[in-house]
């Protein structure tokens, strides 16, 4: 092959190229992948709004299931009945469990045997975000810890990172763990990370979470941590409340009425 | 120069085939793995990274140590390394490319690992890692297969790769820091929160990956007659035996920080490790194995008399690669997950398909190390005779 012969090639396949990426760029309908923002639907207004949550743990019994049986119903998480491959958003926990670093010294039984819900704490500083490596992960405008279930490369780092072991990862294909499937929320695959998304799919229809409306003791409590003028905010000035190891400077969104 | 791979006598092909079984078994497993999931594994809700994670973290370690040969040769003109410092390099070379795959086989969807890149974080530990590690892989390469190339055409090497090789002397830290910096800085996992963490990476590795040096020396002496000098093993031999001590000092100053203290969850990891929690104490004889095999090594390395005797240096070499490798490449990583942030213990078994895929890996790596030393040993015999 000559020279010249070989030169044009070069210089069409290159210009091959960029043709198809300018292409691209002027008609975004003609791109291979799409970028859609469905976190980011709503207009942004950052720093206008925090979603929270007030949990009264006084008011929560033992033996009600409803909360977690409603999230894990609506958001189809798989139940596989061990330990091992578990995957659950939100959960009754002890208090030594839940409070680690708190004082249990000397507490009245009636407290420290009480059950304590755990979920994700949808942190304003939230270390599994930053400690994702692709985005996948990240903090919403309204506050919410999000995910991205097709952008996960299922590295664990944020569950390696979240101190409050909110995250469960898809170690087998959760599908095989549902019985009743919800057509309210996608159903994840094999391999990626889950969690907690204070229900931001309900939030857009104006819904209050699904743990919050199922409640028969209205103990748990959602609004927004910015309006000073919110249901919460009022509850918190009221109310003596804690936060999960607000040591570690997280600043959990979820609080506590003891 | 690949070509010179080729030509081997039985037993080389027979080390070939081997490997290559083992490469087999692995990728078998590996794609059970694949289709039913990280089940198949130890790993689980608890302790969510396991012997991949380790063996990454060890193998960091082992890539790192190639700056034992290269600083006191290309920085000092130590010419007592010429011949060690190839078989350094090229360990380097395998080690990250096992880092790699441990990472892959790692991920819960290894097929979007390109997410790294295309979503750069700097904000993500692990981003910087994979740059790190790419870095260093390429780096080590071009030096030495340039340097050998130079070397058999009897020619000085160009002078574009002494800048490239100075350059692999504080990348090899990197590499290593910012290992040490993946586990560092996680609020609420108490074991690995700890500043002296990455130097502690440091020290053990340049004590493992150059006691496997000499090692990996001493076995191409008897396999291929190629003998890197006793002078040399023995200049690297007290070099890992000094950063054996600075391991064990930072690991007695751990012990020191946590229990004097006596703040609880500084204290959990270790007790965990060493003394058993609520009656789980799965890991603990490695860890006491480790620490006495590790003390042991360092003991005979630091005696000239012994370590001057071929079987103690060997002796002394294997205790200290074996001991470094249970306490990074398992207890490091297992005893961060234990207890969980509920204070809930869960321990970490093992499993045939992990093993497999881990066996698979370490195959690979030792197949590339052998056709790269396969090569140099070749160009180096045939500028000798």
């Amino acid at each position: 092959m000559n020279e010249d012969r070989r030169s044009f090639i070069k210089k069409a396949g290159i210009g091959l190229l960029a043709g198809i990426g300018s292409a691209a760029g002027l008609f975004p309908a003609l791109s291979l992948e799409k970028t859609v923002f469905p976190a980011w639907d709503e207009k942004p207004e950052p720093g206008k709004r925090r979603w929270g949550m007030l949990i009264d743990t006084r008011k929560c019994s033992g033996s009600c299931r409803e909360c977690v049986a409603a999230c894990h119903f609506t958001h189809n998480v798989p139940d596989f009945g061990n330990r091992k491959d578990e995957v659950k958003w939100i959960w009754k926990s002890g208090y030594e469990k839940v409070f680690p670093t708190a004082s249990s010294q000397f507490q009245s039984p009636e407290v420290t045997e009480r059950p304590y819900l755990a979920l994700c704490n949808h942190c304003a500083e939230p270390p599994c975000t930053k400690a994702c490596p692709t985005e996948a992960t990240f903090r919403r405008w309204d506050g919410i810890v999000s995910m991205d279930y097709h952008r996960c490369i299922g590295c664990r780092f944020c569950m390696a990172a979240c101190p409050y072991g909110s995250r469960s990862f898809n170690w087998r294909d959760p599908r095989e763990g549902i019985r009743l499937a919800s057509t309210e929320y996608p159903t994840r695959m094999q391999g990626v990370v889950e969690k907690c998304n204070f229900c931001s799919e309900r939030l857009v229809k104006g819904q209050e979470p699904a743990c919050v409306e199922v409640c028969p003791e209205a103990a748990l409590v959602f609004g927004d941590l910015n309006d000073p003028a919110s249901e919460i905010r009022k509850l918190l000035e009221a109310n003596e409340t804690m936060q999960r190891k607000p040591e570690l400077g997280t600043k959990p969104s979820v609080f506590y009425i003891i | 120069m690949i070509e010179k791979a080729l030509k081997g006598n039985r037993n080389y092909w027979l080390w070939i085939g081997l490997l290559l079984l083992c490469i087999g078994a692995g990728f078998s497993a590996f794609s059970r793995q694949m289709w039913e999931g990280l089940t198949v594994t130890g790993m689980g809700r608890d302790v969510s990274w396991g012997l991949y994670i380790a063996q990454f973290t060890f193998l960091v370690g082992v890539a790192a140590s190639a700056v034992m040969v290269v600083i006191p040769y290309y920085l000092h003109n130590q010419k007592v390394f010429a011949k060690t410092v190839i078989v350094g390099e090229f360990m380097a070379v395998a080690a990250t490319l096992m880092c790699m795959l441990f990472i892959l086989a790692d991920m819960g969807r290894p097929d979007r690992v390109l997410n790294v890149l295309l979503y750069p974080s700097p904000h993500a530990m692990v981003f910087w890692d994979v740059m790190v590690l790419n870095g260093y892989l390429v780096i080590n390469l071009v030096s030495a297969w340039t340097v050998l190339g130079a070397e058999r055409k009897g020619v000085p090497p160009p002078k574009w790769v002494k800048p490239i090789i100075y350059l692999s002397i504080p990348w090899a830290f990197s590499i290593h820091t910012v290992t040490a910096f993946l586990y560092a800085g996680l609020p609420g996992r108490h074991l690995w929160l700890t500043a002296v963490l990455a130097p502690r990476f440091l020290a053990s590795a340049f004590a493992a990956g150059t006691a496997l040096l000499i090692l990996v020396t001493l076995i191409l002496k008897k396999t291929t007659g190629f003998d890197a000098g006793n002078e040399a093993r023995q200049k690297l031999a007290v070099l890992a035996a000094y950063a054996g001590a600075a391991n064990f000092f930072m690991i007695g100053t751990e012990f020191f920080t946590a229990f004097y203290s006596n703040v609880p969850a500084h204290m959990h990891g270790l007790q965990y490790l060493f003394f058993g929690l609520h009656g789980k104490s799965a890991l603990v004889p490695w860890m006491w194995l480790s620490l006495f095999l590790g003390l042991g090594s360092l003991a005979v390395l630091m005696n000239p008399k012994l370590r001057q005797t071929s079987k103690w240096l060997v002796a002394a070499c294997a205790g200290m690669v074996a001991s470094i490798w249970i306490d990074k490449g398992v207890g490091l990583v297992l005893g961060g997950f234990v207890p969980n942030p509920l204070e809930e213990i869960t321990e970490y078994g093992v499993t045939l398909t992990e093993l497999g895929v881990t066996l698979g890996i370490w195959a690979v790596g030792i197949l590339v190390l052998t056709l790269l030393l396969k090569v140099a040993v070749t160009v180096k015999k045939e500028q000798e005779a």
